[in-house]
């Protein structure tokens, strides 16, 4: 009977050919990446069987199963713009600090009287409200998002005339709404835009896998 | 932290010969393939891959007379009405009566709302794809099947789908069914508010409360 001979050198491995796949995978997704948002609640959208993609310039709206309502808009200066005229509206002074803050922000869902406190806040503040805000108010007493949605649509307006952005990438408003979400909680954000005459737009929605015959 | 192994060289006597060395130069790796690694990660990560898709929906402009409001009770229309119910969709032909008889109900499968569509809107259906055969075989351009199946969808007697929803439905009714009237090339739909008669023919025959 032979012995088997362990081989006493450390087994070595030519690793290159991994190396390189790894550093090609590196290369694809730095140059596709396009950075997940953060959100400030977890929304499963109906499915559709639509192809359209989101366009890149919106104005969104996002209504979670509660009925609750988050605003969310793309550009920093416009945002920039916005805050200080909701403040000059509802009397709060935003340094510029804020204003800095708020125009690198995602999503956010308080009213005007908690803002200060969830810009000013760090992550965990910021999810805590997230959790427990009641939302931007959309009811017609102390109607909030109406106001952030015209001042937000005028702002975008004057920039994109000063700017000279093509019409085809001009901002398109969203709705984003969980599957289980009431109508009229949909129907009352919907009035809400119409009522400031904006009649166009744009229902986020999952793929559908199932394909029509 | 790269370091370069060599090895013979130096330490010899002084007349001998400096020879070139023999072995390439190594150098250490691994925390280059590390970060690479970690980037790797980071990039899988935090990727986006599907972007979400959207439906275009416009709603027509309120006007500014509340009198003057829009009658849309058209004799062709097909009227579909959205209750809490999740799996049941009530729609009647035509115009509006106080009969029970004349609400039917089908639910959001295949083989439910998608053939009342279909059935109702047969001819425009046929139209699109005799279409889209050309489109195909590049009879015409992209352009003109566009603006061709907007003419037929929006014909002035093509089929006229009036969705009234309860608030109580669920938006992922309502997308459904918007989906499913694209999916029937129907071209003309309002999304209306049901009414108070609709919602009592509704209670008496024991759908809502």
């Amino acid at each position: 009977m032979g012995k088997i001979k362990i081989p006493k050198s450390a087994p070595s491995l030519d690793m290159t050919p991994m190396v390189d796949l790894a550093f090609l995978l590196v290369t694809f997704f730095m140059l596709t990446a396009k950075f997940r948002v953060n959100e400030a609640v977890p929304i499963l959208p109906p499915s559709s069987h639509s192809e359209k993609i989101l366009p890149e310039n919106t104005l969104q709206v996002t209504i979670d199963t509660g009925g609750r309502a988050f605003f969310a808009l793309d550009g920093q200066e416009v945002r920039r713009n916005l805050l200080s005229e909701m403040g000059q509206k509802y009397k709060i002074m935003f340094t510029d600090a804020d204003a800095k803050r708020f125009s690198v922000m995602s999503e956010f869902g308080v009213p005007m009287s908690q803002l200060q406190a969830y810009i000013r806040g760090g992550e965990k503040e910021r999810l805590k409200f997230d959790k427990e805000s009641i939302g931007i108010p959309i009811d017609s007493v102390n109607n909030q998002l109406g106001d952030w949605i015209a001042f937000a649509w005028n702002e975008k307006q004057r920039f994109q005339q000063t700017n000279n952005v093509p019409k085809e990438n001009w901002c398109r408003i969203a709705i984003k709404a969980d599957g289980q979400t009431n109508y009229k909680a949909v129907k009352r954000v919907i009035q809400i835009f119409q009522d400031r005459n904006l009649n166009s737009f744009n229902l986020i929605t999952n793929m559908e896998t199932e394909q029509v015959e | 932290m790269a370091e370069i192994m060599e090895s013979g060289g130096g330490g010899h006597g002084k007349h001998q010969k400096k020879r070139a060395k023999k072995h390439s130069a190594r150098i250490d790796m691994t925390p280059m393939v590390d970060l690479g690694f970690l980037l790797l990660t980071f990039f899988v990560l935090t990727t986006q891959f599907s972007k979400p898709k959207t439906m275009e929906i416009n709603m027509p402009v309120i006007p500014k007379d509340p009198n003057k409001n829009m009658k849309i009770e058209a004799p062709t229309a097909l009227t579909l009405l959205l209750t809490e119910k999740k799996d049941k969709i009530y729609y009647y032909y035509g115009v509006y009566k106080n009969d029970a008889s004349i609400i039917k109900n089908t639910d959001y499968s295949k083989e439910g709302i998608r053939k009342v569509f279909r059935d109702r809107n047969k001819d425009v259906i046929d139209q699109v794809k005799k279409l889209k055969d050309k489109l195909i075989n590049h009879q015409i351009p992209d352009t003109t099947y566009k603006r061709l199946a907007m003419n037929i969808k929006g014909a002035k007697d093509a089929v006229f789908v009036i969705v009234k929803a309860d608030e109580k439905a669920k938006y992922k009714n309502i997308v459904d069914v918007i989906d499913e009237l694209n999916i029937a090339d129907v071209g003309k739909y309002a999304l209306v508010d049901i009414s108070p008669a609709e919602k009592l023919m509704l209670k008496t025959i024991g759908v809502i409360k």
